[in-house]
């Protein structure tokens, strides 16, 4: 079995109308068996973008912790927020800087980029090794992303506002789990605006 | 050269006088003071960075010098003092801002970048076996955070950001004939202008274009920031630091 399925896990990320969002689901487990279920694989990067990794358990938390030092770094040398796109790209050469021993995870970005007509909705997703691809509708990363994509392209429609954004994202969420055994146990998802950021956590299946 | 201990270079060359001087420094600045004059103003729209192109006999080939020197597409360095500090110093600039662009898919904000410059200048101050850096710089770029602006890097490594500044030989008159000219909505026309008149100041000699290098920076139009963003990172970055060619310098000079 695949290192990137012995913990599962998937995370997806959706482009709406001056918003984007962020979801994953919350299990953590030893290949078949579930251990927690409420491990979190998502995280604040600024006020504007989060970050969630897919994949080994370990690296998403090591990971975690990188990214916030040079985050936080970054932040206070420049004395200004990272840009998504910034943020991007910080990822994938962090990555590639273990080309070779990598980091077993699958990242995926959301947020809002600072433009001149106010914010602008921002998602990416990067391999293992820091290929980026900056979709304009969805990612998706983890065990169930084969169903996320599917369900996904099916759903998504452009500019949903943060309110339909939330019900899409979350059905593809729920749905793609649900067909997956190492996806589940609860999921969380992050909608993200110009003011705030609003997180609810869904009820779905536990098995 | 030194042993396993570091032997007589392990220790640095520039020690605390007395008063509380680093002396070094102090002369470091002297040979600041007998470097050609260079000047930059930062203008409500743009930077512009001048220095004079002095050569010591008539058959020096000085189309080959560089005084102003592109760092990367928004950054330029202008400097008084000693030549090869200053080459020394840029080939480091040159490869810190890339060294950034490959982390960050971005080229570093001024601020940024000056630091950087700063901080090697700072440890020729604090380390074995070597001298301070005979320049001080005058660092203008553009970053779509803070727009245009200008810094001085002194061989002590301290900077600060300035509106107008000399450095160099006659930067005392130049400084003053900035101040007297210099107000906060001053376009970049009005600025190289003012440059070229500062510079004419303390001038020896003829001033043509072959005898100056002129740098500006420009601000992008909001049109052509969005077309670079999303090119997936692949797009070039428009520069907005350039050198003026020769047929401009005489253009401005003509006025």
């Amino acid at each position: 079995m695949s290192i990137m399925e012995y913990n599962g896990g998937s995370v997806i990320a959706m482009v709406g109308k001056d918003c984007v969002a962020i979801a994953s689901d919350l299990r953590f487990g030893n290949q078949s068996l579930g251990i927690a279920s409420n491990f979190q694989r998502m995280f604040p990067v600024t006020d504007r973008t989060y970050l969630g990794l897919a994949g080994l358990g370990t690296d998403v938390t090591t990971l975690r912790e990188r990214f916030r030092y040079r985050v936080n770094m970054y932040t206070i040398k420049e004395e200004r927020d990272i840009e998504p796109q910034t943020f991007a790209h910080l990822v994938s050469s962090t990555l590639y800087e273990h080309r070779f021993g990598p980091y077993f995870v699958e990242p995926v970005i959301a947020g809002l980029e600072k433009a001149p007509s106010g914010f602008k909705p921002f998602i990416a997703a990067a391999d293992l090794i820091g290929c980026l691809n900056f979709a304009k509708d969805f990612v998706v990363a983890g065990t169930a992303s084969s169903k996320l994509y599917g369900l996904a392209e099916g759903l998504w429609e452009p500019d949903l506002g943060p309110e339909d954004l939330f019900e899409t994202i979350s059905q593809t969420l729920l749905n793609g789990v649900d067909r997956d055994a190492f996806s589940g146990w609860g999921a969380v998802v992050h909608v993200i605006t110009k003011d705030r950021v609003v997180t609810r956590t869904l009820k779905g299946r536990m098995d | 050269m030194a042993s396993a201990e570091g032997g007589a270079y392990s220790y640095s060359l520039t020690v605390f006088s007395p008063s509380g001087k680093l002396v070094q420094i102090e002369h470091a600045l002297a040979a600041v003071s007998q470097g050609t004059t260079s000047l930059g103003i930062k203008a409500s729209n743009g930077i512009v960075i001048a220095t004079e192109k002095k050569s010591s006999s008539i058959l020096i080939d000085d189309s080959m010098i560089e005084k102003v020197a592109v760092v990367c597409p928004n950054i330029g360095i202008v400097y008084s003092g000693m030549g090869p500090d200053f080459r020394v110093l840029i080939a480091r600039a040159r490869k810190s801002a890339q060294a950034y662009w490959k982390v960050y898919g971005e080229y570093p904000p001024t601020k940024v970048l000056t630091q950087e410059i700063a901080t090697v200048m700072q440890e020729a101050t604090q380390s074995g076996g070597v001298r301070p850096f005979g320049v001080s710089l005058l660092v203008a770029g553009w970053d779509v955070h803070r727009g245009p602006s200008l810094y001085q890097v002194d061989p002590s490594g301290s900077f600060w950001a300035w509106k107008a500044s000399a450095i160099g030989k006659n930067m005392v008159n130049a400084k003053t004939f900035l101040e007297k000219r210099y107000n906060d909505d001053i376009s970049l026309e009005d600025a190289i202008h003012t440059a070229l008149l500062t510079l004419k100041e303390g001038f020896e000699g003829q001033m043509t274009e072959k005898t100056i290098e002129i740098g500006v920076v420009t601000v992008p139009a909001v049109e052509e920031l969005q077309v670079e963003k999303h090119g997936g990172g692949t797009a070039r970055p428009r520069p907005t630091f350039r050198k003026l060619s020769e047929e401009e310098v005489k253009d401005y000079l003509a006025l």
